[in-house]
């Protein structure tokens, strides 16, 4: 079915509304990839069977839905209308569910969120302290969608804001709106969104294009991973908007490999657009058309650099480029291109419904709305996090992701990927938005905010970000390419105990240098994981450097294992695991480890009932 | 599977013999033979009009690609921040033992291969190694232990 104007979308979101009243109850299942791996992969499948064992498929309904952030406590499962929330939900348990609260309105009390501290069982969804804390605007409807069906998006206001788009305002008009929003790009470089689609609505040239880019590189983040998952109508109507802003007539997805779930349900969704007239010639019966492509990407971190992407994108081999001439001049094919990323897409919509100033009323003087941040790590509940611009990072780490798990202390978060910094447990109050965060020493980047407790080692934090960019870095300009390489020899030999005090001066020289002179944001930013811990926790590189120690007891060259000898039975599991055979000891006897042997893979800590081994 | 020049023709023609579709044809290729056969490669460079060179050097450079066979099994262990800071590297100086493999090698006997991956976007679940396309989460040494035993058996 066609779309031939406003109007006909009206209409048909008013059949598929009434439609829905015939349904009672509405079971929705997360899809997330939390939820998806933890074991809920087969949960709508058992659902439905029980539907239609009992032929009420009619009045109930289930769906597999994105992302509801809360991964932790995965596989989701939520019951509307009353939004009766279970969690850790086995299939073992479905029938149960089915039962009491799809069919019945009972509760099953055991898979009920329990308040830690109180010991109080919640019900609802958005009364769980990880929901409350939060302000979800963008990343609210993903956790409600039925991810493959479009209409599903429509029946919630789907599509509305290309719809008034196209029936009133006139190019100039969406992008002033999108100024006025504040909205910044989220993908790490944090430019104006709207500025960048005047310059490239400006720009000369009959062919322009707008591309999303989905090349999630950092490690750690996967809100747009969860969003073009689970809501990929959202990314695509935003885009939809853009092009239509900019004068584009055509656009690409850019999706990592690493996502198949984000390019079949992003495929599907194109296919639903084109079949209702959303995308493709005249759409909704207005002059303007435009068509958008997915492409995959294949494992390459560079090509989440704008001019890498799109030298990728045309066949090329994903090098970056210099960029005097920027890529809303000249970007792909040497023309005009708009380039933003998932979740800066996924926000026009709403800046165009609600209006440029309900956006620019959230957050921050200078970092307007909201940010989805991926909070993992050393943390109580890791997961996807939705909050204004500002926001302490106090209620991130703890109110929201619950503190740090086994009573460790917290000790930093590692934001912005490989091109951002750790932000020490002293700044914990620090309002998180773009300016806070690049003041502190570290950046935004896309979202991704690892915990770090006690127990992890900063020097090994950096070292391994350095492995990471030795094997991402494209190897086109000498700087990033030898820099980091060298940056790791030094990084390494500390962590092997085989530094020399000059090092650290070495270090931060080679930084400032590959700062100063790399070509592109990925090189230039390539230090600042090693700059950013040593301005907090230099200390423990000196630790390193000057005593031979890794006081997080990371680093193996650094540490030896030690055996208890008031709490070892003898019993003799850790001599027979052993796979080096460096532990000996009679039997019944105390234990002991041979220091020259032991590779210290840990098997002998796993094995020991009595916690009888430890690190020294 | 057996390389074949049929179906390495119907890959290009799906996206259309243009420099554009380099990147999605090889992607295809690679995903039908878990690697990049030689004369594929060299097929893709005759019928888009490409230098081999162009071809090999857009092979080389991405990481999804392989120029050598790969195992029934690829064990991709997430190398993400989280999976680090989680114990990721335990996991694979586990699996290297496991399977007498370093990070990028592949059996003899063309069952197991060895990857890491540098982020696969399940960070809430750390550390993971995903596998086909099952991803375990939340894993141990010993439960990816019991993960290679189990496909060891299935053969």
């Amino acid at each position: 079915m066609r779309l031939n104007s406003v109007r006909d979308l009206e209409v048909l979101r008013e059949q598929i509304n009434e439609k829905r009243k015939s349904i009672r109850k509405r079971i929705r299942i997360c899809g997330g990839p939390g939820c998806h791996s933890g074991g809920g992969a087969h949960l709508r499948e058992a659902f439905q069977k029980l539907l239609d064992d009992k032929g009420v498929s009619q009045e109930y309904q289930v769906v597999e839905t994105g992302c509801h952030g809360f991964c932790a406590r995965g596989p989701i499962v939520v019951i509307e209308p009353a939004n009766i929330f279970y969690e850790r939900v086995k299939d073992d348990r479905v029938p149960e569910i089915f039962e009491k609260t799809v069919l019945g309105d009972e509760l099953v009390d055991d898979l009920l969120y329990v308040f830690p501290e109180t010991g109080e069982k919640i019900v609802r969804e958005r009364d769980i302290p990880f929901y409350a804390g939060q302000e979800r605007i963008i990343f609210n409807d993903t956790g409600l969608n039925w991810s493959t069906e479009i209409d599903d998006y429509i029946s919630r206001g789907g599509y509305s804001a290309l719809a008034k788009v196209l029936a009133g305002m006139k190019p100039l008009e969406v992008i002033e709106e999108v100024k006025l929003s504040g909205l910044r790009g989220r993908g790490g470089g944090g430019f104006p969104a709207g500025v960048k689609w005047e310059s490239c609505s400006k720009a000369h040239g009959d062919i322009k294009y707008v591309i999303c880019n989905a090349d999630e590189g950092d490690p750690g983040a996967y809100m747009d991973r969860a969003l073009l998952e689970g809501n990929p109508h959202q990314v695509i109507e935003g885009m939809i908007i853009g092009a239509y802003a900019i004068g584009a007539k055509e656009g690409y997805i850019y999706c990592r490999y690493e996502y198949p779930v984000a390019v079949k349900n992003g495929l599907r969704a194109l296919e639903q657009a084109k079949n209702y007239g959303l995308l493709g010639e005249n759409i909704l019966g207005t002059p303007f058309g435009v068509d958008i492509f997915i492409t995959r990407g294949a494992g390459a971190f560079v090509c989440g650099e704008s001019t890498a992407l799109m030298a990728s994108l045309e066949g090329k081999i994903g090098e970056p480029r210099g960029k005097h001439i920027h890529t809303v001049e000249k970007g792909l094919w040497h023309r005009p291109s708009n380039l933003n990323n998932v979740e800066t897409w996924a926000s026009v919509p709403q800046i165009i419904n609600n209006g440029g100033k309900w956006f620019a009323s959230i957050g921050t003087e200078r970092s307007k709305g909201t940010k989805i941040f991926s909070v993992v790590g050393k943390i109580n509940n890791p997961g996807l996090v939705e909050v204004a611009m500002g926001t302490p990072l106090r209620k991130i780490v703890y109110d929201i992701g619950g503190g740090i798990p086994g009573g460790k202390a917290f000790k930093a978060v590692q934001t912005g990927g490989p091109s951002g910094g750790c932000v020490p447990e002293s700044l914990i109050d620090l309002a998180v938005d773009f300016e806070k965060l690049k003041q502190a020493g570290s950046m935004m980047g896309s979202g991704g905010m690892i915990i770090l407790d006690e127990d992890t080692c900063m020097v090994d934090v950096a070292r391994y970000f350095l492995t990471f960019l030795v094997q991402e870095s494209c190897g086109k300009c000498v700087p990033c390419r030898v820099g980091v390489k060298r940056m790791y020899e030094i990084v390494d030999r500390m962590c092997s105990g085989l530094a020399v005090p000059s090092d650290i001066d070495e270090l931060e020289r080679l930084g400032s240098t590959m700062q100063e002179a790399a070509l592109c944001g990925l090189g230039k930013s390539a230090p600042n994981p090693v700059l950013s811990t040593l301005q907090y926790f230099r200390h423990e590189y000196e630790a390193h450097v000057n005593d031979k120690c890794c006081p997080a007891k990371v680093c193996k060259p650094l540490i030896h294992y030690e055996i208890d000898t008031e709490k070892c039975t003898g019993c003799g599991v850790c001599r027979r695991k052993c796979p080096e055979s460096a532990i000996i000891g009679e039997k019944r006897e105390c234990h002991c480890i041979d220091d020259e042997l032991c590779v210290r893979c840990g098997i002998c800590i796993e094995s020991c009932k009595f916690g009888a081994i430890y690190i020294e | 599977m057996e390389y074949n020049i049929e179906d390495v023709d119907a890959i290009i023609n799906q996206w259309g013999p243009k420099p554009a579709s380099l990147l999605q044809i090889m992607l295809d290729i690679n995903h039908r033979y878990h690697y990049l056969p030689r004369e594929s490669m060299q097929r893709v460079s005759e019928r888009l009009k490409m230098p081999i060179s162009q071809v090999y050097g857009v092979a080389n450079f991405f990481k999804v690609f392989s120029l050598t066979p790969r195992g029934r099994y690829v064990m991709h262990v997430c190398t993400g921040t989280a999976c680090h800071v989680k114990g990721g590297p335990k996991i694979i100086e586990r699996l290297q033992s496991e399977l007498n493999l370093m990070p990028g090698e592949t059996s003899e006997d063309l069952m197991f291969t060895l990857e890491t991956v540098n982020c696969v976007g399940a960070c809430a679940a750390a550390p993971v190694v995903v596998v086909g396309e099952t991803t375990y989460s939340e894993v141990t040494p010993s439960k990816v232990t019991s993960v290679v035993k189990a496909l060891k058996e299935e053969v």
